[in-house]
């Protein structure tokens, strides 16, 4: 089982090159010079300024040097310093913000395995039911309203006519006066809606799938068989068709990742909430080059430990990759 | 395919989905007003016999903003997914009818593509060009065409064993024209139905973009940048985000269950 793992490790080296390339060649193919962002803002900036900005950034080398002048130093965890104001190393900036985007990605995706898969199994059960019907339109509406308008709505409704959620940042202004106890609540409350309305939102396509897994695995011989055997049918469902329909749903958790950070872009945004996503969207803005291939990378090697996870969980689950 | 109760989540969806193309092939005909005339006169009407959505902070007829919308918005995401599934179905085709180093380098770069959160990608390359309406259409479709080059390899995996391609490949026809006059038309059914989800993911990223105002821009309506101008006046004056929002919504539902419908009535298994 070790030597899987390792083996698994292994792989994700070409993967990480590759990741890393793509992002420096979206971000250098890209017309206009960083060069232009420092210095839009000072007309006075001469060519001379310019041109030592380019001898600091390497942007004078040609590209394939700048990338393995960059790699060589990302592979340091040397992310360089961010173009904003405060001239921050990005590394710094990207990891102040990280662990609030992956407390409230994790909480989704925990919330939306244990919402999606009960309603796909169940759906599958009673496959073409009302009940069926009822949560596959349920799940398509939260899929097909824009998210961003939803959000502005539930904020409107709880926040201001019910006056019962809070609206926006992750904690109130009296946190710090808070007990312990005050302190989870108040960032429990913060993140009710930007959770639930990012589990809705991305509901339809786990749910979907499960279900569909799940009446490929019903339609099977060996449940006939246990049905034969007089089990109950919640036995059946759970001990039987559940284990084996778990198996592709655990792969798709780590395809789900990419989805999920990247919609913190919008909730970010909306709740004003100073995460990954937030950052992102502002390093955009303001063409802030280092910042955005450092989180482009972070970004994608978030998916690829929450694909290696996927592929633990399946060990667990199905003993046959085991062997 | 036959008329039954059972497919009556597929007649709706077409309905919607006819209806919103006419609409948008259309709408000169059908909105007496120009979508862009600014109007100071009329400003935040609600909806009325004259204008049936209301209209907005600069005195625009919503409907037909919302119309002219939808022509923006279907043509971003059509032409968005003709690319995403050009690029998927050639990619996919050539790796799983070569197999072998090409099959690997494609499917590795597919793996790699898709560890980034696409609306990461998305932004960054946007931001960088223009937000213009032929920027927003390519992006989109040049970062989301690797789910059907996994789809496209794996049925040409099980096509090309079968023996009209083994009797082709005696014949000597050389490998495009096997690719292209064998296979291809035997992996229709599976490009459709990604055709059709995909351009309901085309809607929502539009419209996402616009939210943060890198999308289709303004004069030019898009229902996105409509519902994003709208949500500031959400509290007094809710036509202005609920009919784009409402055609969004309508237009995505419809189609995925058509896209939905079209995979279980394409799928022999079943």
């Amino acid at each position: 089982m070790s030597s899987y793992i390792l083996i698994r490790l292994i792989g994700l080296i070409p993967l990480l090159l590759g990741i890393t390339l793509i992002c420096f060649i979206v971000i250098h193919l890209s017309p206009g010079e960083p060069t232009d962002v420092l210095t839009a803002l000072n007309p006075k900036a001469s060519e001379m300024a310019r041109e030592k900005f380019r001898k600091m950034y390497n942007l004078d080398k040609p590209l394939h040097i700048q990338y393995l002048i960059w790699l060589k130093k990302f592979i340091m965890l040397d992310f360089g310093n961010s173009f904003s104001q405060d001239r921050r190393p990005v590394l710094d900036k990207i990891f102040e913000r990280l662990p609030l985007t992956l407390y409230l990605n994790i909480s989704a995706l925990i919330l939306m395995f244990l919402i999606a898969i009960p309603l796909g199994v169940f759906s599958a059960y009673y496959a073409n039911t009302l009940f069926d019907k009822v949560t596959t339109f349920f799940v398509f509406i939260g899929f097909a309203i824009p998210s961003f308008w939803l959000a502005l709505l539930c904020m409107y409704y709880f926040g201001v006519v019910l006056g019962v959620l809070p609206i926006s940042g992750i904690h109130s202004y009296n946190f710090e006066s808070l007990s312990f106890a005050g302190k989870i609540i108040d960032i429990g409350k913060h993140s009710i809606m930007p959770v639930t309305l990012s589990v809705f939102s991305s509901l339809a396509g786990i749910s979907r799938f499960a279900r569909n897994s799940t009446l490929d695995v019903l339609s099977e011989d060996f449940i006939e068989a246990t049905r034969a055997r007089g089990l109950p049918e919640r036995s059946i469902l759970f001990n039987h068709a559940l284990r084996n329909s778990l198996l592709p749903i655990i792969t798709i958790i780590g395809l789900s990742i990419p989805a999920l950070i990247g919609g913190s872009v919008i909730f970010e945004s909306i709740f004003s909430l100073p995460g990954m996503g937030q950052l992102f969207y502002q390093s955009v803005m303001m063409r802030d080059y280092p910042t955005i291939m450092g989180i482009l990378v972070i970004g994608a090697f978030l998916t690829l430990i929450g694909n290696l996870i996927a592929d633990l969980l399946y060990m667990i689950v199905d003993p046959r990759v085991r062997l | 395919m036959y008329f039954s109760k059972k497919n009556l989540f597929l007649y709706i969806s077409l309905f919607i989905i006819l209806l919103f193309i006419l609409l948008s092939i259309f709408a000169p005909f059908i909105s007496i007003y120009d979508p862009t005339h600014i109007n100071m006169s009329e400003i935040l009407l609600p909806p009325s016999g004259q204008h049936f959505f209301g209209t907005d902070e600069l005195g625009r007829d919503v409907f037909a903003r919302v119309i002219y919308g939808g022509r923006v918005s279907l043509l971003v995401s059509f032409i968005a997914v003709f690319i995403s599934i050009s690029i998927g179905t050639i990619l996919g085709l050539i790796a799983g009818y070569f197999k072998g180093i090409i099959d690997a380098v494609i499917m590795r770069f597919v793996d790699i593509m898709l560890c980034f959160p696409v609306f990461f990608l998305v932004l960054s390359v946007i931001a960088f060009l223009e937000p213009s309406i032929m920027n927003v259409m390519v992006v989109i479709g040049l970062t989301s065409w690797m789910g059907v080059t996994r789809v496209i390899r794996a049925e040409t995996l099980s096509i090309k064993e079968r023996d009209f391609i083994i009797a082709a490949k005696v014949q000597g026809l050389n490998n495009i024209v096997i690719i292209f006059k064998y296979i291809l038309p035997n992996v229709f059914s599976p490009i459709f139905v990604s055709a059709v989800l995909g351009i309901s993911s085309a809607i929502i990223i539009e419209s996402s973009l616009s939210f943060l105002g890198l999308g289709v821009q303004p004069p030019t309506p898009s229902w996105g940048n409509i519902l994003t101008s709208g949500k500031d006046y959400i509290m007094f004056a809710w036509w202005l985000s609920f009919f784009p929002g409402v055609a969004i919504f309508l237009t995505v539902l419809a189609f995925n269950m058509l896209g939905e419908s079209l995979r279980d009535i394409l799928d022999p298994k079943k």
